[in-house]
């Protein structure tokens, strides 16, 4: 597989992108939104983070097996983080008889 | 099968039949570190999520006594040292050196910067007492950052001072551990300048480039994550 070469006209849509949601994400955090404003804030975390994985880290070109390797860096942080909280969120949930 | 081999090159590595498969096994080793970092940033991330549900207001008043305009504007920098490290690489594939050299110079300027700042804010911190260590005996008092922070005493949610300095601790934790790793890429962005005046990349071999640019580029994304989750949640209180 031959290298692909990225042109610079993406990086700078790329990076505008970015930017713009960084000042959406300031902007949205000065409105009480109560629970919301997580669920906005982390949306748009993780959408610009598979911005940066996807275009300046090139794994959108990559090969698949890159990919596996990506999927799976995230898929094993998602069990750590579901695994734990299955713990934690619901302890109290049950009275255990002593 | 070794005379099939049609290009040589200086940097091809004589375990590999060619420059593209050595290529490729480089960026799956280094996604094999990032995965390795992005376990490691986890579980702080974890520890995070859990005293955030069991102290939301803690969190949220600790959360608004940092420099939001500060953390926004390290935001950027650090989007545009990505864009700069980005376009470095795309020197280094097309083989333009001069470009090459200044576009990592300038990424190692925007690090710098976003340490810089980083270093005011910490101080700042030590300053107000916030640091979550002996020598820096610690208190908290919230005294809010926006302008309207008139608002009467009665309307602030009482907290627990023990629960504020959790938030602290995972602050400087987090944002310490970040800082580390921009400067070890500080480090790694010299030796490619060196590498580079001396001509060592062509469009044929330019790994460390490329991977040097992974590097960057996920410690970038770690900040994208650190920055709603440690300076915007209190951002709406006053």
């Amino acid at each position: 597989m031959r290298e692909h070469i990225v042109s610079p006209k993406i990086y700078y849509v790329i990076f505008i992108a970015l930017t713009v949601l960084t000042v959406v994400t300031w902007s949205v955090a000065k409105i009480d939104l109560g629970r919301m404003n997580a669920v906005v804030a982390l949306t748009i975390a993780v959408i610009k983070a598979t911005l940066v994985v996807l275009y300046f880290m090139h794994v959108r070109y990559n090969s698949r097996l890159t990919w596996v390797f990506v999927g799976a860096g995230f898929f094993w942080l998602a069990i750590m983080v579901a695994l734990t909280l299955s713990d934690y969120m619901t302890r109290g949930w049950l009275t255990i008889a002593r | 099968m070794a005379e099939t081999t049609t290009t040589t090159h200086a940097g091809l590595a004589h375990h590999f039949d060619d420059i593209e498969q050595q290529r490729e096994a480089g960026t799956l080793g280094m996604w094999a570190f990032l995965v390795t970092e992005v376990m490691f940033f986890g579980g702080l991330f974890l520890a995070y999520i859990l005293y955030r549900s069991k102290y939301p207001v803690e969190f949220a008043v600790a959360s608004n006594s940092l420099n939001v305009t500060m953390g926004f504007i390290n935001t950027l920098v650090l989007i545009c040292s990505s864009l700069t490290m980005a376009l470095a690489v795309y020197c280094a594939q097309i083989g333009k050196r001069r470009p090459l050299i200044i576009f990592l110079v300038l990424t190692m300027v925007l690090g710098a910067t976003f340490l810089v700042i980083k270093g005011v804010e910490y101080h700042e911190k030590y300053v107000e007492h916030h640091i979550p260590v002996r020598f820096n005996t610690y208190e908290f008092k919230w005294e809010p950052h926006s302008a309207e922070g008139a608002s009467s005493q009665a309307e602030r949610p009482a907290v627990e001072t023990g629960n504020v300095e959790m938030f602290f601790f995972l602050y400087f934790a987090m944002t310490g551990v970040h800082a580390l790793h921009m400067i070890i890429g500080l480090g790694v962005l010299t030796t490619l300048v060196f590498m580079a005046r001396r001509g060592r990349f062509t469009p044929e071999y330019h790994s460390p480039v490329e991977l040097s640019g992974l590097y960057w580029h996920f410690v970038d994304i770690v900040w994208i994550f650190l920055f709603p989750l440690l300076y915007l949640i209190g951002a709406h209180l006053h």
